[in-house]
C-alpha cells in the first residue's frame, strides 16, 4: 500500500535475497550511509544486535551507558556533520529513555533516526515484559514515527524514516520494530525514498515575495538581520554572508545559529535573546526592517511579543510554513530553503553601507563591554569567572574548536564569548534546554568530526546527569576535552532565585563529589584549577593534549550572567546588572 | 480576537496513529475538541477528519499549520460556519408506550422533520439530522417524556469553496 504513496530511487538491478528482518535493518542502515550508531541492547532488540555483531566491519556500534546518552550522542554527531544520527534501544525502559533526546532533537530540528525493539506482535497490548507504547509516547516529540510489525515493511519504512528525518526542516523519527518482524525472513531489496505524497518538505520559492523583500531591503535605512539554525541546516552560510556584505546589514544570531558566520566578521554584531548582547536586543526595537532568516522567534529571543520590533517591517525567511505568523507577524514571508531563497534574493539587492546604523551597534557594544564584558573576561576580582575560562579556550584553540555546551549559566557565557571560525561549531541544547546534553553530545560531535578539536563545557549540575558517559570516552579513547565550570550551584536557577525569589536558594546548592577522582576512575587525565595563575597554562596543556582530558575549574560561586532580559520583559528592558 | 466556531477539515493518508498525532496538537495547546468525525473522503484511500473548535482565528490558523505539517496530512483547511454546509445526526431511544400515550410526541417528530427508524415492542428510535441547535431543541422537547438513550454524531461538513486535493495529489504523480 505504501508503495503508491512514496517515490523511490530507481535501481537498475534489483538484487533480491532472503534474509531476516534484523539483518535487513543493518542493510538499510548501510544503504543510507550510516557507519556509526549509538545504543544499548536489551531483550526486544537482540536479533538486531546479533546482526550488528556480524557486520562490525560495516557498522560501528557505540555502547553508551544510558539510552539518553545514545540520543544526545546521535544529535551531536548529526549537528557537527550534517548527517542523520542514529540511536538504538530496546523496548520498555530502553525506549522511554530516548524520549528526552527525541524531544530535544524535535525542538532543535536535528535529523535523527531512533530504532527501538518491541515485543512480538501477538503480545502487543498484553502488558508483556518490557512492553510500552513508545509510538503513543513519542508521537508529540517526533517528526514521524511508525511501528513495524511485519518484516516485509522494513525496507520501505526505513527508507522513509531517513528521508523524513533529513529533508525539509529536519527532525527525529522513531521506528519501533516488533521482535517477530526482526526474526522473520523475506526477500530483501532496498530503494532510497525520494518523496512522500502527503509531505512537502521544501516550499517552492515565490519570486514576487523575494522581489518584495528586496525592495524593502533596498529602501530600508536601518535594516537588521537575525539568523538562526535554518542557515546552518540549509547550508546557506555563504549566501547569508554575501547578503550582509552586499547590502551592509548588521546581523545577529540566535544561539542555534551561532558560528554560521565567523565571530570576527565586522557585520556580525552578536547574539540576541535573554542573555544576548546589548545592541542586538535593544536595536531590535529601533530597526526599520527586520530580516529573520531561519529562526522561529522563540520566547527566549523575543521577550514580550507585544513590544517586539513593532516599529519594523518583518520579512521571515522560513522553510516551515507553520512558523510564519506563529509568534511574530511577517509582512512578507519568503518560504523555502534558505540557501535557495537567499541565492535568488541576492541579484535584486542593491549594494549599500549603513555606516551610521552599524555604528549604533558599535556604540552599544562599547557600553556592554565597559559594564559587563570586561569584568567577565578580564576580571580583577579574586574568584575565577566563567568568561575568562572561555576566553582562554578561544586563545588556546585559535577559534578552531567545536564548542559543546550543556544548559545553564556556563552555556550562556559560552555562547556569548566563544569565538568561531567555522560553521556547525556551536553544539548546544537550545529549545529544550536539556541538562545532561553536553557530555554525550560531545562524544557524538567528536566522532562526527575526528579532525576537529571538540571542547565540552559543562556545569557541575548537568555533568552529573549523564556523567556515566565518561565510560564511552575512556573505552574509545576519544581525544575530547571536557571543561567543568564548577560553581557548586545550579547557577542559572540560583541566579533567578537571587533576582526574583529574594535569594531563597531552594535546592540549588550542590554538594559535589571529587570530579577529578571520578574522571581518573575512568582513566581520563584530569586536573583541577582554582587559581587564575594556573588557568592559562592548564588550558594550553589541555588543548595540546591528543588524549581525553578532563578539566575542572572552580569558578566564583555566585556570579550572575548579564545582560539579562527578565522573563516576559521587553528586549528594550535588558538589564546590564 | 473574537472566539468563534471553526470547522477544520483535514485530508490525510489512512494511517494508524494519525488521530493520536492530530489530537495531540490540540492537547498541547489546551484546546478542547468540540466535535470530531473521521470518514473516507471523495478521493479513494484518502481520509477526512472534520474537527470543530471554539477559539480565535489566530489559534485556529496556528493549529491548522501544525496539523498540515504532519507527514501524513495531505492538506488542512479551516472555515467559519458561514463558509460551510454542516450537519449533525442524533438518535433518540424512547419507550414505545409513549408513542401511543403521548400524542405530543408524534407532533414533535413531525415538526422537527425527523424519522422513526425502528419500532420494537419496548422502544422506538427517532433519527434527526440538522444543526446542533435544532437537535438541542428537539432534545429539550422530548426530555420531559423521558429519553432512554441519546447520542449525537460529530459535525460533518462540506465547504462552499473548493478544497483542491486531487490537484495536489496529481502534482505528486506528475513531478519527477
Amino acid at each position: 500500500m505504501e508503495t503508491l504513496k512514496i517515490k523511490t530511487e530507481e535501481t537498475p538491478k534489483k538484487t533480491k535475497m532472503k534474509i531476516t528482518g534484523a539483518e535487513a535493518i543493518i542493510h538499510c542502515l548501510v544503504a543510507e550511509g550510516v557507519d556509526l550508531l549509538y545504543g544499548y541492547p536489551g531483550g526486544a532488540i537482540m536479533p538486531v544486535y546479533d546482526e550488528l555483531y556480524k557486520f562490525q566491519d560495516k557498522l560501528t556500534h557505540v555502547l553508551t551507558r544510558h539510552e539518553q546518552g545514545a540520543t544526545h550522542a546521535a544529535q551531536g554527531y548529526a549537528r557537527v556533520s550534517g548527517r542523520v544520527g542514529v540511536a538504538m534501544a530496546t523496548s520498555g525502559p530502553g525506549a522511554t529513555n530516548l524520549v528526552t533526546g527525541l524531544a530535544d532533537a524535535q525542538i532543535d530540528s536535528t535529523p535523527m533516526v531512533c530504532i527501538t525493539g518491541q515485543v512480538a506482535r501477538h503480545l502487543l497490548g498484553s502488558d508483556a515484559f518490557q512492553e510500552t507504547d513508545i509510538i503513543g509516547i513519542s508521537t508529540p516529540v517526533t517528526k514521524w514515527n511508525y511501528q513495524i510489525t511485519k518484516a516485509t515493511e522494513i525496507p520501505e519504512i526505513m527508507a522513509k524514516a531517513f528521508y523524513i528525518a533529513k529533508s525539509g526542516r529536519p527532525g527525529p523519527v522513531l521506528i519501533d520494530i516488533t521482535k517477530n518482524a526482526q526474526f522473520d525472513e523475506f526477500e530483501f531489496s532496498y530503494q532510497k525514498c525520494t518523496a512522500v505524497r502527503s509531505y512537502k518538505p521544501v516550499p517552492k520559492p515565490d519570486i514576487p515575495a523575494i522581489e518584495a523583500a528586496a525592495a524593502l531591503i533596498n529602501n530600508a535605512k536601518k535594516p537588521y538581520i537575525i539568523w538562526g539554525q535554518g542557515v546552518i541546516l540549509g547550508k546557506a552560510e555563504k549566501q547569508l554572508k554575501a547578503l550582509i556584505e552586499k547590502a551592509g546589514i548588521p546581523a545577529a544570531w540566535t544561539i542555534m545559529g551561532a558560528s554560521a558566520i565567523e565571530s570576527d566578521h565586522p557585520l556580525n554584531v552578536g547574539m540576541v535573546g535573554m542573555h544576548g548582547n546589548y545592541g542586538p536586543n535593544v536595536l531590535t526595537n529601533e530597526c526599520d526592517l527586520l530580516l529573520a532568516i531561519g529562526m522561529r522567534f522563540d520566547d527566549r529571543v523575543t521577550g514580550d511579543l507585544n513590544t517586539y520590533a513593532k516599529q519594523a517591517k518583518v520579512v521571515h525567511f522560513e522553510i516551515d510554513k507553520a512558523e510564519v505568523n506563529k509568534n511574530v507577524h511577517a509582512d512578507i514571508a519568503v518560504l523555502g530553503d534558505s540557501r535557495e531563497t537567499l541565492e535568488l534574493l541576492l541579484p535584486f539587492v542593491n549594494e549599500n553601507k549603513h555606516e551610521a546604523w552599524v555604528n549604533e551597534f558599535k556604540k552599544k557594544y562599547e557600553i556592554e563591554f565597559n559594564e559587563v564584558i570586561q569584568k567577565d573576561i578580564h576580571p580583577t576580582k579574586e574568584g575565577l569567572t566563567m568568561g575568562e575560562v572561555i576566553e582562554e579556550i578561544n586563545l588556546a584553540s585559535g577559534h578552531e574548536a567545536v564548542i559543546v555546551t550543556d544548559v545553564g549559566q556556563h552555556q550562556m557565557i559560552s555562547c556569548r564569548y566563544a569565538k568561531f571560525k567555522h560553521s556547525k561549531s556551536n553544539i548546544t541544547s537550545g529549545g529544550l534546554g536539556t541538562m545532561g546534553f553536553a557530555l554525550p553530545a560531545a562524544i557524538g560531535a567528536k566522532m562526527g568530526a575526528m579532525d576537529r578539536e571538540v571542547v565540552a563545557i559543562i556545569g557541575d549540575g548537568g555533568l552529573q546527569m549523564t556523567i556515566q558517559e565518561l565510560g564511552v570516552i575512556f573505552q574509545h579513547n576519544l581525544p575530547l576535552k571536557i571543561v567543568v565550570l564548577n560553581n557548586d550551584h545550579l547557577g542559572m536557577v540560583r541566579q533567578w532565585q537571587e533576582l526574583f525569589f529574594d535569594r531563597r536558594y531552594a535546592s540549588t546548592v550542590m554538594v559535589n563529589p571529587d570530579f577529578v577522582k571520578i574522571a581518573e576512575g575512568y582513566h581520563i587525565e584530569a586536573k583541577k584549577v582554582s587559581q587564575r595563575k594556573d588557568l592559562k597554562a592548564t588550558i594550553q596543556e589541555m588543548i595540546a593534549s591528543d588524549k581525553p582530558y578532563f578539566l575542572e575549574v572552580k569558578v566564583e560561586k555566585e556570579d550572575n550572567v548579564f545582560p539579562m532580559i527578565p522573563s516576559g520583559a521587553s528586549v528594550t528592558d535588558i538589564r546590564l546588572k | 480576537m473574537k472566539i468563534k466556531w471553526f470547522t477544520i477539515s483535514v485530508y490525510s493518508e489512512n494511517n494508524v496513529g494519525l488521530l493520536n498525532r492530530i489530537s495531540g496538537i490540540f492537547l498541547k495547546r489546551h484546546i478542547n475538541i468540540e466535535s470530531l468525525n473521521v470518514s473516507k473522503s471523495e478521493i479513494d484511500g484518502v481520509s477526512k477528519f472534520t474537527i470543530v473548535v471554539n477559539t480565535t482565528e489566530k489559534w485556529v490558523h496556528n493549529i491548522v499549520g501544525q496539523i498540515e505539517k504532519q507527514i501524513e496530512v495531505i492538506k488542512a483547511f479551516y472555515h467559519t460556519d458561514e463558509e460551510t454546509i454542516y450537519q449533525e445526526s442524533a438518535l433518540f431511544k424512547i419507550a414505545s408506550s409513549l408513542l401511543f400515550d403521548e400524542r405530543r410526541i408524534q407532533n414533535i417528530i413531525k415538526e422537527n422533520n425527523s424519522q422513526i427508524v425502528t419500532v420494537a415492542r419496548e422502544f422506538f428510535v427517532i433519527a434527526k439530522t440538522g444543526r446542533r441547535n435544532e437537535i438541542d431543541e428537539m432534545h429539550e422537547q422530548l426530555k420531559p417524556f423521558g429519553i432512554m438513550q441519546f447520542v449525537r454524531s460529530g459535525r460533518i461538513s462540506v465547504s462552499k469553496d473548493e478544497m483542491q486535493i486531487t490537484a495536489l495529489l496529481n502534482e505528486f504523480y506528475q513531478d519527477k
